[in-house]
């Protein structure tokens, strides 16, 4: 199976030749894989160099002159370095482009923090009216990327990553699917951190549901869901949606717990599944931090109903 | 019915309250008037129009003043200039001002747009001219090296880059503004930046493959 970011090769270099308003920036990351397509479009293939507030002014360029920008580098380079430029040079001129990184959070911890953007969603969050397709596997993030290039002129952030389920699960792009139904509490499963969700609540009474779009947010398929208590695991900085599953409940009383990415430096190298490992968020972590979360809510069968008679 | 140049002072007036305008109001003033008198061709929404894009949006009463002198927007806006419901800021935004090809204010960004500009036009096959407007201390950014350094070597000959230069620059350029985009494979060249006929001339250089820069002197700020 290819990655995600092969699959992002493959498909863009299709789309290229699909549709002329699309245009391709790099900033050499990915580039040579692009040679093909970058002879077919000369004008459209555009690689300035290792300068990413170019890469994002550039992209706004095109837009303003009515084209469709996809624009692509590690997440690092491509969120958080050039912020200032998704905020002025898109959002701001009211003009849009499609965002594709690659490395997300913690792809490449032999690469240490300089390569590592778990903050890169919450950093979107500051600014209005951005999709945010979270893909959990490269089928999936095929269908997300053709989505978001066919997306009129909106900004669509396409965050990709090494890390993926075993299966690919097509949700309509900015609807939650429903995984498995419980009675305690929801958990939602963001993107890739879906296999280690559904392992670690394979033997517990809750309901699954996975975000492959986190932005706009599902909120009425997370009220479907009839629960209060609820767990959001992301591949991204822990809390990030917090705030709009907060929102989705706001006129209930609820409890959220948001697993994800530790802001704290983390200074370790190794691999992926160390780093989700000491995250807290392979299979075991996941369940653990869901039964204590759980638990607390609904104390033993026992003292329950002492309290109950206590109070009448 | 458009309006002189002598009439500018007037128009600004309507923003400031003021007939008379310091150096760092008016030192956009001729090189403004000369290129939306002389050189843009097209109007506002016109897919062939030249577009200009004022990158240093900081003081922008001559180019409002400009636009309303071009009929490009109602004379009326200026009046209102800085109020709440003001199409008018003291940073433009496009999205207020049709004729406004970009919003500006944090400095940087007029450059790298108008380079991407370039490109979507170069890829549609439309020979529109590109022009943008920084200044000296806006050259410090380094969003615009990124830029003209890469405009440079595409070799985009319908970018156009006016400099005015106030010796405001906190490190001054040494060995001079022109230098660096020269460096970079552009044409460029230096003017008095009050100087209309100076002015034209420059902007109506021809430069064959290569992207032209004029840095328009105008007296030192402080």
């Amino acid at each position: 199976m290819d990655t995600m970011r092969e699959r992002f090769i493959t498909v863009t270099t299709e789309l290229l030749t699909e549709d002329p308003r699309t245009a391709l920036v790099l900033a050499d990351i990915s580039a040579a894989s692009f040679g093909q397509a970058q002879q077919a479009h000369p004008d459209r293939v555009l690689n300035v160099g290792i300068r990413e507030q170019l890469l994002i002014g550039v992209a706004g360029g095109l837009a303003l002159t009515g084209m469709r920008p996809i624009a692509h580098t590690f997440a690092s380079f491509l969120v958080e370095r050039p912020f200032e430029q998704i905020k002025l040079d898109l959002t701001h001129q009211g003009v849009g482009a499609v965002l594709v990184s690659a490395l997300g959070s913690y792809d490449w911890p032999a690469g240490g923090r300089t390569h590592m953007s778990p903050g890169d969603v919450a950093l979107l969050d500051t600014l209005p009216d951005w999709t945010i397709h979270v893909p959990g596997h490269p089928d999936e993030a095929e269908a997300l990327l053709r989505h978001a290039v066919a997306d009129g002129d909106r900004n669509v952030y396409v965050r990709l990553s090494n890390h993926s389920n075993h299966a690919p699960h097509h949700a309509e792009p900015g609807r939650f699917l429903t995984m498995r139904q419980g009675s305690e509490a929801t958990v939602i499963a963001v993107g890739p951190m879906l296999d280690a969700v559904l392992a670690a609540t394979a033997d517990l009474d809750v309901t699954v549901l996975y975000a492959s779009t986190v932005r706009p947010f599902d909120a009425k398929t997370l009220r479907a869901t009839g629960h209060t208590d609820v767990v959001i695991v992301e591949p991204y900085l822990a809390g990030t949606s917090n705030n709009e599953v907060h929102q989705a409940l706001a006129d209930l009383p609820h409890r959220v717990l948001g697993l994800g990415v530790p802001k704290a430096e983390h200074r370790h190298y190794g691999s992926m599944d160390e780093h989700l490992h000491a995250y807290g968020l392979d299979a075991a972590g996941i369940r653990e931090q869901i039964l204590k979360f759980t638990t607390k809510q609904q104390p033993k069968q026992q003292p329950k109903q002492q309290s109950k008679q206590q109070s009448r | 019915m458009t309006t002189t140049y002598a009439e500018l002072p007037r128009l600004m007036g309507r923003m400031t309250g003021a007939e008379k305008h310091g150096p760092a109001a008016t030192s956009t003033l001729d090189a403004l008037w000369v290129l939306y008198d002389r050189v843009l061709r097209g109007t506002p929404g016109d897919p062939d129009r030249d577009r200009f894009l004022l990158s240093k949006g900081h003081g922008p009463m001559a180019y409002y003043a400009v636009l309303a002198a071009k009929d490009l927007m109602p004379e009326e806006w200026l009046d209102g200039f800085g109020g709440y419901d003001s199409p008018l800021g003291h940073h433009p935004d496009r999205v207020l001002i049709p004729a406004a090809e970009i919003a500006s204010g944090s400095l940087g960004h007029g450059l790298p747009l108008a380079v991407g500009t370039a490109l979507g036009l170069r890829a549609q096959g439309n020979r529109a001219a590109i022009w943008t407007l920084i200044g000296d201390a806006e050259f410090d950014e380094g969003s615009n090296h990124e830029a003209l350094a890469y405009a440079g070597a595409l070799g985009l000959d319908r970018l156009h880059t006016i400099v005015i230069d106030n010796s405001s620059a906190s490190h001054a350029w040494s060995g001079g503004i022109a230098a660096r985009f020269a460096a970079h494979g552009w044409s460029a060249e230096t003017v008095d930046g009050h100087d209309h006929e100076a002015l034209y001339a420059a902007y109506t250089t021809p430069h064959p493959g290569r992207p032209h820069a004029v840095i328009a002197q105008v007296e030192p700020k402080n």
